[in-house]
């Protein structure tokens, strides 16, 4: 089971230009709005038509520019998700989840759709219309009806992006349990890289329509192979960096040098550190120093329910006196002990953290 | 004299067959048009929605030069030993033309209305493309299919310069309201006209009723969902 795809396509500010596969285990794509994710889904559907390219799913070929192949979409069985579900509005649940089994006799059909009601948790709900149901039921409904044509491959385009917190976590539960059992490539898209990390085994990272990063996320998001990926996978904290010894290089912008874990393979242009990463120590003894930790004061902060995020200036640091340097997230019991203690506080930039990109 | 309510059959008989073939052909024109783009479509456009504009007479000559004896279509009928003009069915056809871009222009709009993502989502779902019209865009459309359709009615029904050219005025045959109304008055029957204008006018009023209560103030039934 793979779907292979090498996809063209000129859109109006860039061209799309993608090229990956996807297994059995889902695959994430992340990249920020506008970065051509949705476009991509629609092209492997069918919907809209590559410039040039090749889609392959399970050996059948789909659409391939050089032989002029284009299946439509009504022959692919591609399941698609779409962004606000496109239920159709003058037919119930179950007619909604039934309308791609035509094909089927109509006593094998009704068991059909009520295995489909079950295993997305909608019973009870089989003769609502589309607009009594709430945004989670709404997204169930849809899933069971692309899950019924048992599509070979399942394109889900933001299926979280529409709800709120609550309904959210349900529906991933769902989307988790539906990945387990299908074994199908699955390709989910999205522009937050929590839903794609909780959600997914593989990520492809798509910035203006190219592949900035791809392969394991716990590769990727720790060591981000570019700034852009970096940034992306949601890395807040960068210094320009210049090697001056071996597993030592020196941050321009947070005017310190730093020892890294990474190895120096070949020269970096920027030292990163995930705002979760960075860590406080004690202030060092006098006329002592210790390693990666430096002197810094608080310029601002902002509070959510469990955590805080501190915007940081090092007092060595160069720029603009009012400028952070660096972004850090810690939890409000750690913040409770932090800020009772004088400043100024120093923060830690463990050398395991710091991760060395290219430009 | 007793009232010779012929007309009144006559009339409706040729607006429902009428409106029959403006549906059918409307809405099929219509799902072609929504396909497509381009400059020539725009040409296309104007030709269909041209009987809209041109006055009666105009198209009750045309419709003469393609049905008549030495016309294309004319030839091709006389050839399965049937005329068209002065006969029944010309009534249908001169109401069919008239009122056919009143049912176009509507089911275009309506088919317009409906977002996009439904039709495709019906065919990712592996519908071919008669379903996808016929399960998904017509019924979504319908409000506007139906608006259509009793336009195109009430045009048909009142139909009179093109099938007074085409079908003439032949009293049990081919004589509709609108024209028994004209050649009553010609005929000094004042009486018998206004009783006709009674009868068209009363039509209309419960055509157009009906329009608005199917649109607008229909109670919880098939309507339903369109009004969230």
């Amino acid at each position: 089971m793979a779907l292979e795809l090498q996809v063209e396509k000129k859109l109006r500010e860039f061209t799309l230009d993608v090229s990956f596969s996807a297994a059995e285990e889902p695959l994430a794509i992340l990249g920020p709005s506008g970065a051509g994710k949705t476009m991509l889904l629609r092209c492997i559907a069918g919907l809209e038509r590559p410039d040039r390219g090749r889609i392959v799913l399970n050996g059948r070929g789909l659409y391939d520019s050089g032989r002029r192949a284009d299946v439509p979409p009504s022959g692919r069985r591609i399941g698609l998700l779409f962004q606000q579900y496109a239920l159709f509005p003058h037919r119930t649940v179950a007619e909604n989840i039934a309308f791609g089994l035509a094909g089927h006799p109509a006593g094998g059909r009704e068991a059909r759709v009520a295995e489909l009601v079950k295993r997305a948790h909608l019973e009870g709900l089989e003769a609502r219309h589309p607009g009594e149901l709430s945004g989670g039921e709404q997204q169930r409904t849809a899933l069971a009806r692309a899950l019924a044509i048992e599509p070979e491959a399942l394109l889900l385009d933001e299926p979280l992006s529409a709800l709120d917190t609550h309904l959210r976590s349900q529906v991933e539960i769902l989307l988790q349990e539906t990945f387990a059992k299908y074994r199908r490539p699955a390709i989910l898209v999205t522009h937050n890289m929590e839903e794609a990390y909780r959600l997914c085994s593989r990520l492809v990272v798509l910035s203006r329509g190219h592949v900035a990063a791809a392969g394991e996320k716990e590769a990727i998001f720790r060591h981000p192979p570019t700034l852009e990926v970096a940034r992306l996978t949601g890395c807040k904290n960068f210094s320009r960096a210049r090697v001056v010894a071996d597993h030592i290089v020196e941050a321009t912008d947070w005017g310190c040098r730093l020892r890294v874990e990474q190895p120096l393979a070949r020269p970096p242009a920027y030292v990163g550190i995930r705002a979760h990463h960075i860590g406080f120590a004690e202030a060092p003894a006098p006329g002592s120093s210790a390693e990666n930790t430096f002197p810094c004061r608080l310029l601002n902060s902002s509070e959510t329910p469990f955590r805080m995020t501190l915007f940081l200036r090092l007092e060595n640091g160069p720029g603009e006196p009012g400028a952070p340097h660096l972004q850090v997230e810690i939890f409000k019991e750690k913040w409770e002990r932090l800020r009772a203690s004088p400043q100024p506080w120093h923060v830690q930039l463990s050398p395991e953290s710091l991760f060395l990109v290219a430009e | 004299m007793p009232m010779d309510w012929s007309p009144l059959w006559i009339s409706l008989a040729t607006s429902v067959c009428a409106t029959a073939i403006t549906l059918v052909a409307g809405l099929a024109a219509a799902a072609w048009r929504e396909r497509r783009r381009g400059p020539a479509i725009a040409i296309v456009d104007g030709v269909l929605v041209l009987p809209l504009v041109l006055p009666p007479t105009v198209l009750g000559f045309l419709l003469l030069l393609l049905f008549g004896r030495n016309g294309p279509l004319g030839k091709l009928l006389l050839a399965f030993g049937a005329t068209v003009v002065f006969s029944w069915p010309a009534t249908v056809i001169a109401a069919s033309v008239v009122a056919f871009p009143l049912m176009y222009i509507t089911a275009r709009a309506a088919l317009e209305q409906v977002d996009p993502r439904f039709y495709e989502a019906a065919r990712t779902l592996g519908a071919p493309e008669w379903r996808v019209l016929r399960e998904v865009v017509f019924p979504l459309a319908w409000p506007g299919i139906l608006a259509g359709t009793i336009l195109s009615f009430a045009r048909a029904l009142g139909e009179f310069g093109a099938t007074l050219m085409l079908a003439g005025d032949i009293p049990g045959k081919t004589e509709t309201i609108p024209l028994a109304i004209y050649f009553a008055v010609e005929a000094d029957e004042f009486r018998r006209a206004a009783a006709w204008c009674g009868v068209d006018i009363a039509i209309s009023i419960v055509l157009l009723g009906g329009l608005y209560y199917w649109t607008h103030a229909q109670g919880p039934g098939r309507l339903r969902w369109a009004r969230r």
